[in-house]
């Protein structure tokens, strides 16, 4: 048995999600082989190599790979994945976006964001925003996986010596191309990825007023999040709402300010490692969940604890 | 052009659900229903490209229970002009979803499938990229921008770190993230004239799709509950926390 991981870089650098991706194949047992496909992968290949318990890496490097579309990776990971029992990728936006086309290619079922190894064919993932935690087990010849990457330590990206090999198989639909990107400028990490996610809620009472927390993030290394009722009252745009409809996160540390703690908002960010409350309503449900809370006016604990830090 | 919609009717997103005391499932007796949120957007960005002269149909289908058909005539109200209901009382995986779907895309042949992202009940992820592995069409998955220029859509995608723009050929699938657009409220007058329009209903096995699966649900449970934290006074107690006990900072 041999568990094929697909890493996640940006063909100069492995990313972290991927050392995640790694313990979890550790979990299921078994020969893990890392695919790196992308233009330009030397870097990354090379550091794939080094990952403790990786054994093989598999390199395609080619011009069509080179953003990932997922209509011309989805066909190589595929067909590399017949001769493997697992199929891994980390649950990131590149993640989602080509694995369920491969499983569809492969025609086995998905299993999305898993949280927990139960054995080789069970496995463990929220359902319902994190409201349930559902136990399914795979019958599929190829188990295609994601992998939530805040449910699993990194592997230590030093300590192995895997062989690297080259794949000579090119898939370029055609259908698709890559027009260009616009990544954030900020130093600002980005919100389902960050260790350390700071968030406002409608007591921030306007969009200016968030000027405190992204000094207080850029002090942390922090990104910055928001509910829906700050979205709502238009204090920032809606692509920052954590939560049910918004973004699921689980970072390190999450400070949530001004925020009462509505199921719907505890449903994007309660599997955070740990939680801190700021609020003046000490019976805000937002305390229910913290590990620390702190009862106050944020306007004056917000820019105290930017000073302390 | 032919735009086809997909959408599920999913418990509402204001619902706190319950897990089973049997551990065989959600609650779902008795718990309000709705369109799930990202297939909302879905419809309305449909609807933007009929006002825009770029959709001349709009087809909604959804996968589900009879009563599905509760969601099909809200996307009829937003302005959708014709629905299809494959009717299951199965709970069906993505996979077979996919299937069913392809087998309505290959009836209808629709330019662009509009999908959510994900449904916030199995929070998946994957129907959309797995009916473009099954036709074969390109995908634009968790776009927050559409535009369809002549026999390409430009699709701007909400990637971790920022966002990325590719061109798609059409007939292509494109599945719908929060920023995209802000879905409208149907009219009382549009859910009267909704009530009028076409509603087909048709069956897996009229479609010929097996809906089998490879995955089975052995049990749900509720999350574990966090244990209750402290207090701090002030704001020195509070960073001294987090850089000696919790050492997150």
């Amino acid at each position: 048995m041999a568990i094929l991981v697909v890493a996640e870089h940006s063909n100069a650098a492995l990313a972290a999600a991927t050392l995640n991706t790694v313990t979890a194949a550790q979990k299921i047992g078994g020969d893990i082989h890392v695919l790196v496909a992308g233009q330009g992968v030397g870097a990354a290949a090379e550091a794939a190599a080094k990952v403790a318990g990786v054994s093989k890496v598999l390199v395609a490097d080619n011009a069509a790979y080179a953003h990932q579309l997922p209509e011309n990776v989805a066909p190589l990971i595929a067909e590399l994945g017949k001769g493997y029992s697992h199929v891994l990728a980390a649950a990131t936006t590149n993640g989602k976006n080509y694995l369920p086309r491969v499983a569809a290619l492969l025609d086995v079922d998905q299993i999305s964001e898993i949280i927990a190894v139960e054995s080789a064919d069970t496995f463990k993932r929220p359902i319902y925003a994190g409201n349930a935690i559902a136990t399914v087990q795979s019958s599929a010849a190829v188990k295609v996986i994601t992998v939530r990457g805040t449910g699993f330590d990194a592997a230590a990206a030093e300590g192995g010596s895997a062989a690297i090999e080259a794949v000579s198989t090119v898939t370029d639909a055609g259908k698709s191309a890559f027009v260009g990107e616009e990544l954030a400028k900020s130093d600002r990490p980005e919100l389902t990825a960050a260790k350390i996610v700071v968030s406002g809620g409608r007591g921030m009472q306007n969009g200016d007023n968030f000027k405190h927390l992204y000094a207080l993030a850029d002090k942390l290394g922090a990104a910055v999040g928001a509910s829906r009722a700050a979205v709502d009252a238009g204090f920032v745009p809606n692509d920052m709402q954590v939560g049910q409809t918004g973004k699921i996160v689980a970072p390190q540390l999450y400070i949530a300010v001004g925020i009462s703690g509505a199921i719907q908002h505890l449903a994007g960010m309660k599997d955070s490692k740990v939680i801190v409350a700021i609020n003046k309503d000490e019976e805000a449900p937002i305390f229910q969940v913290a590990d620390y809370g702190l009862v106050a006016d944020l306007f004056e604990a917000v820019p105290e604890l930017e000073k302390l830090l | 052009m032919k735009v086809l919609v997909a959408v599920k009717r999913v418990v509402d997103y204001n619902v706190k659900v319950r897990v089973k005391a049997d551990n065989s499932g959600v609650d779902l007796a008795n718990v309000k229903m709705s369109m799930n949120p990202f297939c909302e957007i879905a419809v309305e960005e449909a609807v933007r490209l009929k006002e825009k002269g770029v959709a001349s149909e709009i087809v909604v289908v959804t996968i589900g229970p009879n009563t599905a058909q509760e969601q099909l005539r809200t996307a009829l109200a937003l302005g959708a002009d014709r629905a299809i209901l494959v009717e299951s009382a199965d709970e069906l995986n993505s996979l077979a979803v996919a299937k069913l779907l392809k087998a309505v895309v290959e009836k209808e042949q629709p330019q662009l499938v509009i999908l959510g992202k994900q449904a916030i009940d199995s929070d998946n992820n994957q129907t959309g990229q797995m009916l473009g592995a099954l036709t074969g069409y390109a995908q634009g998955t968790f776009a927050s921008k559409v535009e369809v220029a002549g026999d390409k859509v430009n699709v701007t995608r909400e990637i971790d770190g920022g966002l990325q723009t590719v061109a798609l050929n059409l007939p292509a699938i494109v599945t719908t993230d929060l920023r995209l657009n802000e879905p409208r409220y149907a009219s009382l007058p549009n859910i009267m004239k909704a009530k009028k329009k076409p509603l087909d209903v048709v069956t897996p096995d009229a479609l010929g799709v097996s809906t089998a699966s490879t995955v089975k649900t052995l049990k749900v449970e509720a999350p574990a509950a966090r244990q209750a934290g402290i207090k701090v006074k002030s704001v020195a107690e509070l960073v001294d926390k987090l850089k000696n006990e919790a050492k997150v900072i």
